[in-house]
């Protein structure tokens, strides 16, 4: 069906029209963002000077870092246990509480955690005030679901002959794990924390909730901007976020499809 | 056998005990604070429950859920909720569907080429693809101006602050999540059948609608879940590309929450709107462990 075709290119028109019109009056000297004047970096400029705006940018990057690390830790032993341990006692329970976050409302997460820490903190004195250690944690809580499902599919994909090589060898589970599955899986370990590096530096609703005062993440100042109106300030720092990210998968693609075919090179017969 | 059991246990321990206290416990602390009063106080709420000299008195109450029902903005923002919702799910769909069909049948290294294309833009800021719709939208945006010197239309259309600027933003933010499953879908596909269909003289709607639709439908069906859950209870969309007319239940939520600072009325709202989601999240769960083929 050729039409698919034309509806895909369509597709991709609709996703990236309204980022160029970003990029383009990202450019534009006037504060107006519909009509074009000349062309300017001023606001570029205007942006690096914006302490509030740079310390958020930096808490939010310390946060989505930490949040990748913990996640992809919680959620490569989520997906060993679904796909390689089989039944046990609470899994109904188990495996709800791993899906259920991809779907859930965000105000829901959001708010139903800040009563948590309320709650706890009232009860047991911790956490005793809420700030970037409040947000990591609800970060962590939702990540885990995605980089659970990306790690668990490619645990599923997986030969597991070499597992079994190995322990018919004679080596301990914890060995052929750290030896031979961690190894195997670590392309999905990558993409896994690629995936909750970009939910925690894209999260407004949950960080609003959880945060405390003084605790600003980059996507909360810049809420607070934008429910003001259009601001060509906000265009620059949508071109370089967009930049960085097309610059980056590119590359990430390039080098997978030059490993594939180098490891297809290596290894006639397979694939 | 019991040590490889211990093993397993503390291995499972670890997620289980993180999604334990900070998934699900925090639903309990939601539904008791339901039952509370609002009061000026830090934490602005009740006790549901007092204990003092070994006597336990019960203080919890439905009021805020009477207040819900009552009040006919609640009702309103439910039902707009799982309206718009709905119908944006469905003309997800139909934008969804052909695009990841169209990359299911290109080569390789083509297809993750285009696969990429569509994931990039939800892997930039959420919140920035919203907001870039305002500038295009206004009154005095761009889309309007580019219409009227065409000579399409003489008046700007507003389009801004309307239902259709909140189906259009819920199609644009999570048309890769629609894409995605069903793409997923269609590769497992074995094109041997369709050949056989054409070989057998079927018209390619038919072999369409015979053949691929039904193979994919787990894939249709989760990814219907997986923009209709989230879009019920969506905050930023309505927030930024909504009217006051246009009510959804997240706004209305945050709204309780941030802006009158009565927490016991927004947990009632949550808890409401997940009796509405269980059921949907349930069949989304079984579905989900299905496709990822781990056993239960």
């Amino acid at each position: 069906m050729k039409i698919s075709r034309y509806l895909l290119l369509a597709g991709l028109v609709f996703l990236y029209f309204p980022l160029l019109v970003l990029v383009i009056y990202s450019f534009n000297e006037s504060r107006l963002v519909t009509i074009w004047t000349e062309f300017s970096v001023k606001w570029y400029l205007e942006l690096l000077e914006d302490r509030q705006l740079m310390d958020a940018f930096f808490l939010s990057l310390q946060i989505a870092c930490s949040t990748a690390f913990m996640s992809v830790l919680l959620g490569t032993i989520a997906a060993y246990v679904l796909v390689k341990f089989g039944r046990f006692p609470g899994q109904t329970l188990f495996s709800s509480m791993i899906i259920a976050p991809l779907v859930m409302p965000e105000v829901i997460t959001g708010l139903s955690l800040l009563l948590l820490f309320v709650g706890l903190g009232n009860w047991l004195g911790w956490p005793a005030s809420r700030g970037a250690m409040t947000i990591w944690i609800a970060h962590v809580t939702f990540s885990v679901a995605f980089v659970t499902i990306v790690i668990t599919s490619r645990l599923r994909e997986m030969d597991s002959s070499l597992e079994e090589a190995a322990m018919d060898l004679g080596a301990t589970p914890l060995k052929v794990f750290f030896v031979i599955t961690l190894p195997l899986i670590s392309p999905a370990l990558i993409s896994g924390w690629l995936l909750a590096f970009t939910l925690s530096l894209d999260d407004l609703v949950i960080a609003s909730f959880v945060s405390g005062p003084g605790s600003s993440t980059l996507p909360m100042v810049i809420y607070s901007s934008v429910r003001l109106g259009v601001s060509p300030k906000i265009n620059a720092l949508a071109t370089i976020f967009v930049g960085l990210i097309l610059v980056g998968s590119f590359v990430f693609w390039w080098s997978m499809q030059r490993w594939a075919r180098y490891s297809a090179a290596k290894t006639p017969g397979q694939q | 056998m019991k040590g490889v059991f211990a093993h397993k246990f503390w291995v499972i321990a670890w997620p289980y005990i993180w999604m334990l206290v900070f998934f699900a416990l925090p639903f309990g602390f939601i539904l008791k604070i339901s039952l509370a009063e609002s009061m000026i106080a830090m934490p602005p709420y009740s006790d549901i429950w007092s204990w003092s000299d070994g006597h336990f008195t019960w203080l919890g109450s439905l009021d805020n859920y009477r207040f819900l029902l009552e009040d006919d903005l609640y009702y309103l923002a439910y039902f707009n909720s799982l309206r718009l919702a709905a119908v944006s799910t469905v003309l997800c769909l139909f934008v969804a569907y052909p695009m990841a069909y169209g990359i299911s049948r290109m080569e390789e290294p083509y297809r993750s080429l285009f696969l990429l294309l569509v994931i990039l833009p939800s892997w930039t800021s959420f919140l920035i693809r919203i907001y870039a719709w305002i500038g295009l939208l206004k009154t005095n945006g761009l889309v309007n101006h580019l219409f009227m010197s065409v000579g399409l239309i003489d008046e700007p259309l507003t389009m801004l602050h309307s239902d259709f600027a909140i189906y259009l933003g819920i199609v644009y933010g999570y048309l890769p999540f629609m894409i995605l499953p069903i793409y997923a879908n269609l590769m497992k596909l074995d094109y041997s059948l369709i050949e056989a269909g054409y070989d057998l003289g079927a018209r390619p709607w038919k072999v369409f609608l015979t053949i691929i639709l039904p193979l994919s439908m787990s894939g249709v069906v989760a990814g219907c879940f997986l923009v209709f859950i989230p879009a019920v209870g969506e905050f930023i969309i309505p927030e930024l590309l909504g009217g006051p007319d246009t009510l959804m239940i997240g706004k209305v939520l945050w709204q309780e929450f941030f802006v009158n600072r009565d927490w016991p009325v927004a947990s009632a709202i949550a808890v409401v709107m997940l009796t509405f989601l269980i059921i949907p999240i349930y069949f989304y769960r079984r579905l989900e462990m299905k496709q990822l083929g781990v056993g239960e």
